[in-house]
Protein backbone atom coordinates (compact mmCIF):
# COMPACT_ATOMS: atom_id res chain seq x y z
CA UNK A 1 0.00 0.00 0.00
CA UNK A 2 1.78 3.70 -0.99
CA UNK A 3 2.05 6.25 0.98
CA UNK A 4 -1.82 7.55 2.76
CA UNK A 5 -3.13 10.95 0.92
CA UNK A 6 -1.73 14.42 1.21
CA UNK A 7 -3.21 17.61 0.80
CA UNK A 8 -0.82 17.96 -2.15
CA UNK A 9 -2.80 14.57 -3.27
CA UNK A 10 -6.24 15.99 -3.01
CA UNK A 11 -5.65 19.54 -4.80
CA UNK A 12 -3.87 17.10 -7.72
CA UNK A 13 -7.74 14.92 -7.48
CA UNK A 14 -9.35 17.70 -7.27
CA UNK A 15 -8.11 19.16 -10.54
CA UNK A 16 -8.41 15.83 -12.50
CA UNK A 17 -12.28 15.83 -11.31
CA UNK A 18 -12.76 19.12 -12.35
CA UNK A 19 -13.44 20.49 -8.64
CA UNK A 20 -12.15 23.50 -7.02
CA UNK A 21 -11.56 23.49 -3.35
CA UNK A 22 -11.34 26.16 -0.74
CA UNK A 23 -8.58 25.89 1.57
CA UNK A 24 -10.68 25.14 4.21
CA UNK A 25 -12.14 22.18 2.24
CA UNK A 26 -8.65 20.84 1.19
CA UNK A 27 -8.00 21.09 4.67
CA UNK A 28 -10.94 19.22 5.62
CA UNK A 29 -10.89 16.76 3.30
CA UNK A 30 -7.48 15.93 3.41
CA UNK A 31 -8.00 14.59 6.81
CA UNK A 32 -11.40 12.40 5.98
CA UNK A 33 -9.79 10.68 3.16
CA UNK A 34 -6.85 9.86 4.53
CA UNK A 35 -9.05 9.14 8.20
CA UNK A 36 -10.97 6.44 5.36
CA UNK A 37 -8.15 5.35 3.49
CA UNK A 38 -6.21 4.42 6.85
CA UNK A 39 -9.25 2.39 7.69
CA UNK A 40 -8.84 0.21 4.45
CA UNK A 41 -5.21 -0.19 5.39
CA UNK A 42 -6.43 -4.48 6.38
CA UNK A 43 -6.62 -5.14 2.67
CA UNK A 44 -2.96 -4.02 2.13
CA UNK A 45 -2.05 -7.02 4.38
CA UNK A 46 -4.12 -9.59 2.86
CA UNK A 47 -2.58 -12.60 0.56
CA UNK A 48 -4.04 -11.95 -2.78
CA UNK A 49 -1.47 -13.84 -4.83
CA UNK A 50 -3.30 -15.66 -7.74
CA UNK A 51 -6.80 -14.28 -6.71
CA UNK A 52 -8.53 -13.08 -9.72
CA UNK A 53 -10.38 -9.51 -9.78
CA UNK A 54 -14.29 -9.45 -9.57
CA UNK A 55 -15.87 -6.28 -11.88
CA UNK A 56 -19.08 -7.63 -11.69
CA UNK A 57 -20.99 -9.65 -9.06
CA UNK A 58 -23.31 -11.64 -12.10
CA UNK A 59 -21.35 -12.77 -14.54
CA UNK A 60 -23.16 -12.47 -17.98
CA UNK A 61 -21.61 -13.24 -21.42
CA UNK A 62 -21.49 -10.52 -24.34
CA UNK A 63 -25.30 -8.73 -24.29
CA UNK A 64 -26.45 -8.14 -27.65
CA UNK A 65 -29.84 -6.99 -29.02
CA UNK A 66 -31.21 -7.11 -32.39
CA UNK A 67 -29.52 -4.65 -34.82
CA UNK A 68 -33.00 -3.08 -35.74
CA UNK A 69 -33.07 0.48 -35.04
CA UNK A 70 -35.65 1.94 -32.52
CA UNK A 71 -37.07 5.41 -31.51
CA UNK A 72 -34.33 7.37 -29.56
CA UNK A 73 -35.52 10.17 -26.96
CA UNK A 74 -36.66 13.31 -28.44
CA UNK A 75 -34.38 15.86 -29.30
CA UNK A 76 -36.34 18.72 -28.13
CA UNK A 77 -37.83 17.03 -24.72
CA UNK A 78 -33.73 16.56 -24.12
CA UNK A 79 -32.39 19.97 -25.24
CA UNK A 80 -35.34 21.78 -22.78
CA UNK A 81 -33.53 20.20 -19.91
CA UNK A 82 -30.18 21.27 -20.91
CA UNK A 83 -28.87 24.61 -19.33
CA UNK A 84 -28.43 26.18 -22.74
CA UNK A 85 -29.75 25.17 -26.31
CA UNK A 86 -29.64 26.06 -29.74
CA UNK A 87 -30.50 25.09 -33.48
CA UNK A 88 -30.87 21.59 -31.80
CA UNK A 89 -27.26 21.01 -29.75
CA UNK A 90 -25.95 21.87 -26.47
CA UNK A 91 -24.78 25.18 -26.32
CA UNK A 92 -21.62 25.32 -24.33
CA UNK A 93 -19.42 28.26 -23.51
CA UNK A 94 -16.13 28.16 -25.67
CA UNK A 95 -13.67 25.17 -25.63
CA UNK A 96 -10.45 26.59 -25.85
CA UNK A 97 -8.60 29.99 -26.33
CA UNK A 98 -10.56 33.68 -25.57
CA UNK A 99 -13.98 34.43 -25.80
CA UNK A 100 -14.73 35.14 -29.42
CA UNK B 1 -50.38 4.44 10.08
CA UNK B 2 -52.14 2.91 7.70
CA UNK B 3 -55.04 0.98 8.21
CA UNK B 4 -55.21 -1.36 5.47
CA UNK B 5 -52.14 -3.15 3.48
CA UNK B 6 -51.26 -2.28 0.11
CA UNK B 7 -52.69 -5.30 -1.03
CA UNK B 8 -55.75 -5.01 0.67
CA UNK B 9 -55.74 -1.48 -0.30
CA UNK B 10 -55.57 -2.79 -3.98
CA UNK B 11 -58.62 -5.31 -3.55
CA UNK B 12 -60.78 -2.62 -2.06
CA UNK B 13 -59.73 -0.93 -5.17
CA UNK B 14 -60.57 -3.83 -7.87
CA UNK B 15 -63.49 -4.45 -5.90
CA UNK B 16 -65.08 -1.00 -5.90
CA UNK B 17 -65.35 -0.46 -2.37
CA UNK B 18 -63.05 2.58 -2.77
CA UNK B 19 -61.73 4.54 -5.84
CA UNK B 20 -57.87 5.26 -6.84
CA UNK B 21 -58.89 8.90 -6.49
CA UNK B 22 -59.49 8.52 -3.21
CA UNK B 23 -57.02 6.77 -2.35
CA UNK B 24 -54.30 8.44 -3.71
CA UNK B 25 -55.82 12.10 -2.42
CA UNK B 26 -55.86 10.46 0.91
CA UNK B 27 -52.62 9.76 0.95
CA UNK B 28 -51.66 13.46 -0.62
CA UNK B 29 -53.71 14.79 2.55
CA UNK B 30 -51.48 13.28 4.42
CA UNK B 31 -48.00 14.42 3.27
CA UNK B 32 -49.55 18.07 3.50
CA UNK B 33 -50.22 17.48 6.99
CA UNK B 34 -47.67 15.41 8.43
CA UNK B 35 -44.78 15.61 5.71
CA UNK B 36 -43.33 18.99 7.16
CA UNK B 37 -42.03 18.21 10.52
CA UNK B 38 -40.77 14.75 8.56
CA UNK B 39 -38.87 15.66 5.50
CA UNK B 40 -39.60 12.42 4.04
CA UNK B 41 -40.86 13.93 0.44
CA UNK B 42 -38.84 16.10 -1.77
CA UNK B 43 -41.97 16.34 -3.99
CA UNK B 44 -45.57 15.37 -4.13
CA UNK B 45 -46.73 15.21 -7.75
CA UNK B 46 -50.30 16.04 -6.93
CA UNK B 47 -51.36 16.68 -10.83
CA UNK B 48 -49.64 13.63 -11.93
CA UNK B 49 -51.38 11.47 -9.28
CA UNK B 50 -54.58 12.27 -10.15
CA UNK B 51 -54.86 12.20 -13.55
CA UNK B 52 -53.22 8.57 -13.01
CA UNK B 53 -55.87 7.51 -10.21
CA UNK B 54 -58.38 8.95 -12.54
CA UNK B 55 -57.16 6.92 -15.19
CA UNK B 56 -57.28 3.88 -13.10
CA UNK B 57 -60.88 4.26 -11.84
CA UNK B 58 -62.08 4.33 -15.37
CA UNK B 59 -60.43 1.14 -16.19
CA UNK B 60 -61.67 -0.05 -13.07
CA UNK B 61 -65.26 0.70 -13.98
CA UNK B 62 -65.28 -0.45 -17.20
CA UNK B 63 -64.61 -4.11 -15.88
CA UNK B 64 -60.82 -4.53 -16.75
CA UNK B 65 -58.91 -6.86 -15.24
CA UNK B 66 -56.42 -5.18 -13.09
CA UNK B 67 -53.06 -6.33 -11.11
CA UNK B 68 -53.14 -6.89 -7.35
CA UNK B 69 -51.24 -3.45 -6.28
CA UNK B 70 -53.51 -1.15 -9.47
CA UNK B 71 -54.83 2.34 -7.80
CA UNK B 72 -52.19 1.82 -4.89
CA UNK B 73 -50.09 4.94 -4.16
CA UNK B 74 -46.07 4.52 -4.43
CA UNK B 75 -43.35 7.11 -3.47
CA UNK B 76 -40.02 6.52 -5.51
CA UNK B 77 -36.56 7.82 -4.23
CA UNK B 78 -35.48 10.85 -5.94
CA UNK B 79 -32.63 9.24 -8.15
CA UNK B 80 -35.19 7.39 -10.01
CA UNK B 81 -35.81 9.15 -13.33
CA UNK B 82 -39.91 10.62 -13.88
CA UNK B 83 -40.18 11.71 -17.42
CA UNK B 84 -41.40 15.23 -16.71
CA UNK B 85 -41.33 15.05 -12.89
CA UNK B 86 -38.36 16.60 -10.67
CA UNK B 87 -35.76 14.07 -10.12
CA UNK B 88 -33.12 15.68 -7.98
CA UNK B 89 -31.09 12.57 -6.41
CA UNK B 90 -31.01 14.96 -3.70
CA UNK B 91 -28.35 17.34 -5.29
CA UNK B 92 -28.66 21.38 -6.10
CA UNK B 93 -26.52 20.02 -9.44
CA UNK B 94 -29.93 18.52 -10.49
CA UNK B 95 -32.33 21.27 -8.93
CA UNK B 96 -35.36 21.91 -11.62
CA UNK B 97 -34.17 19.06 -13.91
CA UNK B 98 -37.25 16.98 -15.16
CA UNK B 99 -35.98 13.61 -17.16
CA UNK B 100 -37.46 13.54 -20.71
CA UNK B 101 -37.78 9.74 -19.93
CA UNK B 102 -38.69 7.14 -17.43
CA UNK B 103 -36.45 4.66 -15.29
CA UNK B 104 -38.10 1.04 -16.30
CA UNK B 105 -39.32 0.62 -12.76
CA UNK B 106 -41.43 3.42 -13.22
CA UNK B 107 -42.83 2.08 -16.73
CA UNK B 108 -43.78 -1.24 -14.77
CA UNK B 109 -45.35 0.58 -11.99
CA UNK B 110 -47.28 2.48 -14.34
CA UNK B 111 -48.23 -1.01 -15.77
CA UNK B 112 -49.01 -2.50 -12.48
CA UNK B 113 -51.84 0.55 -12.48
CA UNK B 114 -49.86 1.97 -9.66
CA UNK B 115 -49.85 5.68 -8.86
CA UNK B 116 -46.86 7.48 -7.99
CA UNK B 117 -47.41 9.91 -5.02
CA UNK B 118 -44.17 11.66 -4.91
CA UNK B 119 -40.21 11.25 -5.43
CA UNK B 120 -38.71 11.25 -1.23
CA UNK B 121 -35.33 12.39 -0.19
CA UNK B 122 -32.12 11.07 -0.12
CA UNK B 123 -28.98 11.70 0.88
CA UNK B 124 -27.39 13.20 -2.38
CA UNK B 125 -26.54 10.51 -4.43
CA UNK B 126 -26.90 7.99 -2.35
CA UNK B 127 -24.12 8.50 -0.62
CA UNK B 128 -24.81 8.60 3.28
CA UNK B 129 -26.52 5.93 5.89
CA UNK B 130 -28.44 9.18 7.70
CA UNK B 131 -30.13 11.19 5.04
CA UNK B 132 -28.94 13.79 6.05
CA UNK B 133 -26.32 14.94 3.44
CA UNK B 134 -29.52 15.84 1.04
CA UNK B 135 -29.17 19.04 -0.26
CA UNK B 136 -32.22 19.85 0.60
CA UNK B 137 -33.30 18.83 4.39
CA UNK B 138 -32.87 16.00 6.51
CA UNK B 139 -35.25 13.29 6.98
CA UNK B 140 -36.26 13.04 10.58
CA UNK B 141 -37.14 9.41 12.06
CA UNK B 142 -40.96 9.51 12.21
CA UNK B 143 -40.68 7.01 15.36
CA UNK B 144 -38.50 9.59 17.46
CA UNK B 145 -38.17 12.75 16.14
CA UNK B 146 -34.13 12.95 17.80
CA UNK B 147 -33.20 10.20 15.61
CA UNK B 148 -31.90 10.01 12.21
CA UNK B 149 -34.00 7.30 9.59
CA UNK B 150 -31.21 5.85 7.75
CA UNK B 151 -29.93 6.05 4.64
CA UNK B 152 -29.66 6.61 1.68
CA UNK B 153 -33.05 5.76 1.05
CA UNK B 154 -34.32 7.44 4.71
CA UNK B 155 -36.72 9.47 3.01
CA UNK B 156 -38.72 6.22 1.29
CA UNK B 157 -38.31 4.48 4.66
CA UNK B 158 -39.69 7.24 6.50
CA UNK B 159 -42.55 7.76 4.51
CA UNK B 160 -43.71 3.93 4.64
CA UNK B 161 -42.78 4.45 8.55
CA UNK B 162 -45.45 7.32 8.85
CA UNK B 163 -48.03 5.83 7.08
CA UNK B 164 -47.89 8.60 4.40
CA UNK B 165 -47.66 5.60 1.52
CA UNK B 166 -48.18 2.43 2.05
CA UNK B 167 -45.14 1.23 -0.55
CA UNK B 168 -42.12 2.76 -1.86
CA UNK B 169 -39.10 2.24 -3.72
CA UNK B 170 -35.23 3.06 -2.66
CA UNK B 171 -31.87 1.98 -4.09
CA UNK B 172 -28.96 0.00 -2.20
CA UNK B 173 -25.62 0.13 -3.01
CA UNK B 174 -24.17 -0.50 0.06
CA UNK B 175 -27.37 -0.73 2.26
CA UNK B 176 -29.53 2.41 1.38
CA UNK B 177 -32.61 -0.01 1.45
CA UNK B 178 -32.25 -2.51 4.42
CA UNK B 179 -30.38 0.21 6.84
CA UNK B 180 -33.11 3.02 6.93
CA UNK B 181 -35.96 0.04 7.13
CA UNK B 182 -34.75 -1.49 10.11
CA UNK B 183 -34.34 2.03 11.54
CA UNK B 184 -37.76 2.68 11.12
CA UNK B 185 -39.30 -0.48 11.09
CA UNK B 186 -40.30 -1.46 7.85
CA UNK B 187 -39.40 -4.25 5.52
CA UNK B 188 -36.79 -3.33 2.85
CA UNK B 189 -35.34 -5.46 0.10
CA UNK B 190 -32.35 -5.60 -1.69
CA UNK B 191 -32.91 -8.05 -4.68
CA UNK B 192 -29.97 -10.17 -6.35
CA UNK B 193 -28.26 -7.53 -9.16
CA UNK B 194 -29.76 -7.85 -11.94
CA UNK B 195 -33.33 -8.72 -11.15
CA UNK B 196 -34.54 -5.35 -11.32
CA UNK B 197 -33.29 -2.64 -13.84
CA UNK B 198 -30.84 -0.16 -13.28
CA UNK B 199 -32.27 1.81 -16.82
CA UNK B 200 -33.30 5.23 -15.89
CA UNK B 201 -31.36 4.82 -12.25
CA UNK B 202 -29.27 7.48 -11.64
CA UNK B 203 -26.01 5.43 -10.66
CA UNK B 204 -23.53 6.16 -8.24
CA UNK B 205 -22.31 2.54 -8.19
CA UNK B 206 -23.08 0.65 -11.59
CA UNK B 207 -21.56 -2.71 -10.30
CA UNK B 208 -23.52 -2.72 -7.11
CA UNK B 209 -26.83 -0.26 -7.30
CA UNK B 210 -30.03 -2.17 -7.06
CA UNK B 211 -33.51 -0.70 -6.59
CA UNK B 212 -35.90 -2.55 -4.27
CA UNK B 213 -39.18 -2.46 -2.50
CA UNK B 214 -40.14 -0.51 1.03
CA UNK B 215 -43.47 -1.65 2.76
CA UNK B 216 -44.94 -2.64 5.97
CA UNK B 217 -45.20 -6.13 5.97
CA UNK B 218 -43.48 -9.03 4.00
CA UNK B 219 -46.51 -9.74 1.12
CA UNK B 220 -46.71 -6.30 0.38
CA UNK B 221 -43.07 -5.68 -0.34
CA UNK B 222 -43.43 -9.33 -2.39
CA UNK B 223 -46.03 -7.95 -4.47
CA UNK B 224 -44.10 -4.63 -5.21
CA UNK B 225 -41.03 -6.43 -6.41
CA UNK B 226 -42.52 -8.92 -8.59
CA UNK B 227 -44.37 -5.72 -10.09
CA UNK B 228 -40.86 -3.78 -10.87
CA UNK B 229 -38.52 -7.12 -11.37
CA UNK B 230 -37.55 -9.21 -14.62
CA UNK B 231 -35.79 -9.00 -17.54
CA UNK B 232 -34.82 -5.92 -18.96
CA UNK B 233 -33.65 -5.14 -23.01
CA UNK B 234 -33.01 -1.22 -21.65
CA UNK B 235 -30.40 -2.95 -19.00
CA UNK B 236 -27.24 -4.88 -19.93
CA UNK B 237 -26.54 -6.40 -16.81
CA UNK B 238 -30.42 -7.72 -16.48
CA UNK B 239 -30.70 -11.28 -15.22
CA UNK B 240 -32.25 -13.16 -18.43
CA UNK B 241 -34.34 -15.92 -15.82
CA UNK B 242 -37.74 -14.96 -15.13
CA UNK B 243 -38.35 -13.84 -12.09
CA UNK B 244 -40.02 -16.26 -9.82
CA UNK B 245 -43.88 -16.31 -8.22
CA UNK B 246 -42.56 -15.60 -4.70
CA UNK B 247 -46.30 -14.74 -3.47
CA UNK B 248 -47.17 -17.99 -4.06
CA UNK B 249 -44.54 -19.48 -1.64
CA UNK B 250 -44.74 -16.77 1.11
CA UNK B 251 -46.69 -19.36 3.23
CA UNK B 252 -44.46 -21.98 2.72
CA UNK B 253 -42.68 -22.39 5.91
CA UNK B 254 -39.28 -23.19 6.86
CA UNK B 255 -39.28 -26.95 7.91
CA UNK B 256 -35.93 -28.23 6.97
CA UNK B 257 -34.33 -24.94 5.68
CA UNK B 258 -30.93 -24.67 6.46
CA UNK B 259 -30.33 -21.12 8.22
CA UNK B 260 -26.78 -20.25 8.85
CA UNK B 261 -25.17 -17.45 11.51
CA UNK B 262 -22.09 -15.94 9.97
CA UNK B 263 -19.79 -15.06 13.13
CA UNK B 264 -18.52 -12.15 11.06
CA UNK B 265 -21.87 -10.25 11.33
CA UNK B 266 -21.94 -11.15 14.96
CA UNK B 267 -18.88 -10.10 16.47
CA UNK B 268 -17.20 -6.62 17.66
CA UNK B 269 -19.03 -3.85 16.73
CA UNK B 270 -22.65 -4.94 16.92
CA UNK B 271 -24.39 -3.58 20.39
CA UNK B 272 -26.02 -6.34 22.15
CA UNK B 273 -29.47 -5.81 22.68
CA UNK B 274 -29.03 -5.74 18.46
CA UNK B 275 -27.12 -9.55 18.58
CA UNK B 276 -30.05 -10.83 21.22
CA UNK B 277 -33.01 -10.14 18.38
CA UNK B 278 -30.69 -11.69 15.79
CA UNK B 279 -30.29 -14.82 18.36
CA UNK B 280 -33.98 -14.40 19.83
CA UNK B 281 -34.96 -15.10 15.60
CA UNK B 282 -32.67 -18.04 14.71
CA UNK B 283 -34.06 -19.35 17.64
CA UNK B 284 -37.74 -18.81 16.29
CA UNK B 285 -36.96 -20.02 13.11
CA UNK B 286 -35.50 -23.37 14.15
CA UNK B 287 -38.82 -23.68 16.96
CA UNK B 288 -40.24 -23.30 13.02
CA UNK B 289 -38.31 -26.29 11.96
CA UNK B 290 -35.63 -24.60 10.11
CA UNK B 291 -31.87 -26.20 11.21
CA UNK B 292 -30.09 -23.40 12.49
CA UNK B 293 -25.95 -23.43 12.85
CA UNK B 294 -23.34 -20.84 12.92
CA UNK B 295 -21.05 -20.71 10.07
CA UNK B 296 -18.42 -18.19 8.52
CA UNK B 297 -17.75 -15.89 5.84
CA UNK B 298 -13.75 -14.80 6.51
CA UNK B 299 -14.04 -12.14 3.99
CA UNK B 300 -16.90 -9.75 5.00
CA UNK B 301 -14.67 -8.72 7.78
CA UNK B 302 -13.01 -6.64 4.73
CA UNK B 303 -15.76 -6.02 2.79
CA UNK B 304 -16.11 -2.58 4.07
CA UNK B 305 -12.54 -2.08 3.21
CA UNK B 306 -13.13 -3.14 -0.43
CA UNK B 307 -16.26 -1.42 -0.94
CA UNK B 308 -15.43 2.02 0.29
CA UNK B 309 -12.60 1.85 -2.71
CA UNK B 310 -14.63 0.38 -5.39
CA UNK B 311 -18.18 2.09 -4.99
CA UNK B 312 -16.13 6.04 -5.21
CA UNK B 313 -14.20 4.53 -8.18
CA UNK B 314 -17.38 3.97 -9.83
CA UNK B 315 -18.58 7.17 -8.65
CA UNK B 316 -15.84 8.86 -9.94
CA UNK B 317 -16.46 8.20 -13.34
CA UNK B 318 -20.32 7.98 -13.18
CA UNK B 319 -20.61 11.26 -11.80
CA UNK B 320 -18.34 13.24 -14.49
CA UNK B 321 -21.36 13.04 -16.75
CA UNK B 322 -22.65 16.19 -14.37
CA UNK B 323 -20.65 19.05 -16.01
CA UNK B 324 -23.38 21.62 -16.09
CA UNK B 325 -23.88 20.53 -20.26
CA UNK B 326 -26.67 18.61 -20.85
CA UNK B 327 -28.93 18.28 -17.76
CA UNK B 328 -29.20 20.66 -14.36
CA UNK B 329 -27.67 23.79 -13.17
CA UNK B 330 -25.00 24.98 -14.76
CA UNK B 331 -22.46 27.73 -13.31
CA UNK B 332 -21.58 30.43 -16.19
CA UNK B 333 -18.06 30.87 -17.19
CA UNK B 334 -16.19 32.66 -20.08
CA UNK B 335 -14.99 28.87 -21.00
CA UNK B 336 -16.23 25.34 -21.21
CA UNK B 337 -13.74 23.79 -18.46
CA UNK B 338 -14.04 26.43 -16.31
CA UNK B 339 -17.83 26.07 -16.61
CA UNK B 340 -16.98 22.41 -15.47
CA UNK B 341 -15.09 23.28 -12.71
CA UNK B 342 -17.29 25.87 -11.16
CA UNK B 343 -20.54 23.92 -12.12
CA UNK B 344 -19.40 20.50 -10.49
CA UNK B 345 -17.54 22.58 -7.51
CA UNK B 346 -21.24 24.69 -6.59
CA UNK B 347 -23.34 21.85 -7.36
CA UNK B 348 -21.70 18.51 -5.29
CA UNK B 349 -21.79 18.72 -1.38
CA UNK B 350 -19.19 17.53 1.04
CA UNK B 351 -19.73 14.06 0.80
CA UNK B 352 -20.17 13.54 -3.03
CA UNK B 353 -16.61 15.74 -3.53
CA UNK B 354 -15.06 13.63 -0.64
CA UNK B 355 -15.75 10.29 -2.87
CA UNK B 356 -15.66 11.79 -6.44
CA UNK B 357 -11.88 12.51 -5.26
CA UNK B 358 -11.39 9.16 -3.07
CA UNK B 359 -12.38 7.84 -6.64
CA UNK B 360 -10.34 9.53 -8.45
CA UNK B 361 -7.51 8.91 -6.36
CA UNK B 362 -7.46 5.03 -6.31
CA UNK B 363 -8.35 5.27 -10.28
CA UNK B 364 -5.23 6.96 -10.76
CA UNK B 365 -1.84 5.84 -12.16
CA UNK B 366 0.25 4.75 -10.03
CA UNK B 367 -2.66 3.61 -6.83
CA UNK B 368 -4.88 1.79 -9.08
CA UNK B 369 -3.07 -1.87 -8.28
CA UNK B 370 -2.51 -1.36 -4.52
CA UNK B 371 -6.34 0.45 -4.37
CA UNK B 372 -8.83 -0.82 -6.97
CA UNK B 373 -7.00 -3.94 -7.97
CA UNK B 374 -6.71 -4.89 -4.60
CA UNK B 375 -10.22 -4.16 -3.62
CA UNK B 376 -11.37 -5.71 -6.93
CA UNK B 377 -9.81 -9.52 -5.44
CA UNK B 378 -10.81 -8.83 -2.12
CA UNK B 379 -14.38 -8.93 -3.51
CA UNK B 380 -13.30 -12.35 -5.29
CA UNK B 381 -12.78 -13.88 -1.87
CA UNK B 382 -15.79 -12.26 0.02
CA UNK B 383 -17.99 -14.33 -3.49
CA UNK B 384 -15.93 -17.24 -2.87
CA UNK B 385 -16.46 -17.68 0.84
CA UNK B 386 -20.50 -16.86 0.83
CA UNK B 387 -20.59 -19.46 -1.94
CA UNK B 388 -18.96 -21.68 0.34
CA UNK B 389 -21.16 -20.83 3.36
CA UNK B 390 -24.16 -21.52 0.74
CA UNK B 391 -22.99 -25.07 -0.04
CA UNK B 392 -23.92 -26.11 3.90
CA UNK B 393 -27.22 -23.25 4.19
CA UNK B 394 -30.02 -22.28 2.52
CA UNK B 395 -30.10 -18.85 4.03
CA UNK B 396 -28.10 -16.72 6.34
CA UNK B 397 -28.94 -14.71 9.11
CA UNK B 398 -27.56 -11.85 10.44
CA UNK B 399 -28.49 -7.95 11.99
CA UNK B 400 -29.18 -5.51 9.39
CA UNK B 401 -26.99 -2.16 11.19
CA UNK B 402 -24.93 -2.65 13.67
CA UNK B 403 -27.06 -0.63 16.47
CA UNK B 404 -30.75 1.04 16.33
CA UNK B 405 -31.74 4.49 14.93
CA UNK B 406 -28.89 6.88 16.33
CA UNK B 407 -28.99 10.65 16.73
CA UNK B 408 -29.10 13.17 14.28
CA UNK B 409 -26.15 15.54 13.97
CA UNK B 410 -23.70 12.98 15.27
CA UNK B 411 -21.77 10.41 12.72
CA UNK B 412 -22.62 12.55 10.23
CA UNK B 413 -19.32 14.37 10.58
CA UNK B 414 -17.19 11.49 10.93
CA UNK B 415 -16.93 9.38 8.36
CA UNK B 416 -15.07 6.61 8.81
CA UNK B 417 -17.91 5.84 11.93
CA UNK B 418 -20.63 6.48 9.48
CA UNK B 419 -19.27 3.83 7.50
CA UNK B 420 -19.17 1.32 9.72
CA UNK B 421 -23.31 1.34 9.58
CA UNK B 422 -22.83 -0.51 6.41
CA UNK B 423 -21.04 -3.53 7.85
CA UNK B 424 -23.91 -5.92 7.62
CA UNK B 425 -24.94 -4.89 4.56
CA UNK B 426 -21.81 -4.57 2.04
CA UNK B 427 -21.15 -7.72 1.86
CA UNK B 428 -24.30 -8.70 -0.50
CA UNK B 429 -23.73 -5.94 -2.60
CA UNK B 430 -20.03 -6.96 -3.24
CA UNK B 431 -21.45 -10.22 -4.25
CA UNK B 432 -25.02 -9.18 -6.21
CA UNK B 433 -27.04 -11.97 -3.71
CA UNK B 434 -30.19 -10.80 -2.25
CA UNK B 435 -30.47 -9.30 0.79
CA UNK B 436 -33.80 -7.52 3.02
CA UNK B 437 -34.61 -6.54 6.41
CA UNK B 438 -37.74 -7.48 8.26
CA UNK B 439 -38.22 -5.82 11.72
CA UNK B 440 -38.17 -7.81 14.81
CA UNK B 441 -38.95 -6.18 18.33
CA UNK B 442 -36.62 -3.39 19.41
CA UNK B 443 -33.39 -2.31 21.27
CA UNK B 444 -33.42 -1.43 25.24
CA UNK B 445 -33.77 2.17 23.81
CA UNK B 446 -37.65 1.08 22.57
CA UNK B 447 -36.81 2.25 18.78
CA UNK B 448 -37.19 -1.22 16.38
CA UNK B 449 -34.06 -3.56 15.53
CA UNK B 450 -34.20 -5.14 11.59
CA UNK B 451 -33.51 -8.75 11.14
CA UNK B 452 -31.37 -9.74 7.97
CA UNK B 453 -32.06 -12.62 5.72
CA UNK B 454 -29.59 -13.43 3.20
CA UNK B 455 -29.75 -15.66 0.50
CA UNK B 456 -27.36 -16.62 -2.77
CA UNK B 457 -28.39 -15.13 -6.00
CA UNK B 458 -31.82 -15.61 -7.31
CA UNK B 459 -32.65 -16.90 -3.87
CA UNK B 460 -35.10 -14.19 -3.30
CA UNK B 461 -37.64 -17.02 -2.61
CA UNK B 462 -36.28 -18.81 0.19
CA UNK B 463 -35.15 -15.39 1.36
CA UNK B 464 -39.11 -14.51 1.71
CA UNK B 465 -40.39 -17.92 3.31
CA UNK B 466 -37.75 -16.89 5.93
CA UNK B 467 -38.85 -12.86 6.53
CA UNK B 468 -42.55 -14.60 5.85
CA UNK B 469 -41.86 -16.67 9.45
CA UNK B 470 -39.77 -13.56 11.26
CA UNK B 471 -42.47 -11.59 10.77
CA UNK B 472 -45.10 -13.71 12.19
CA UNK B 473 -43.33 -14.45 14.87
CA UNK B 474 -41.62 -11.34 16.09
CA UNK B 475 -42.14 -9.71 19.39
Amino acid sequence: MPERITRDDVEAVARLARLRLTDAELDLSAKELDAILGHADDIASLDLAGVEPTSHPYPLGNVFRDDVATPSLDRDEVLAAAPAAEDGMFRVPPVIGEEP
Amino acid sequence: MNAVSALELGRQIRDGERSAVEATDAVLARIGERDAGLGALREATVEHARTTAAEIDRRVAAGEAMGPLAGVPVALKDNICTRGLPTTCGSRILEGWRPPYDATVVTRLAAAGMVTVGKTNMDEFAMGSSTENSAYEATVNPLDSSRVPGGSSGGSAAAVAAGLVPLALGSDTGGSIRQPAAFCGVVGVKPTYGRVSRFGLVAYASSLDQIGPFATNVADAAALLEAIAGHDAMDSTSIPEAFPDITARLGDGVDGLRVGLPREFLGDGIAEDVRRRVHAAADALAAAGAVVDETSVPAAAHALSAYYIIAPAEASSNLSRFDGVRFGVRKDAPTTPEMYDLTRSAGFGHEVKNRIMLGTYALSAGYYDAYYGTAQKVRTLVIADFDAAYERFDVLLAPTAPTTAFPRNTLVHDPVKLYQQDICTIPTNLAGHPAMSVPFGTGDDGLPVGVQVLAPALGEVDMFRVAAVLEEVAP
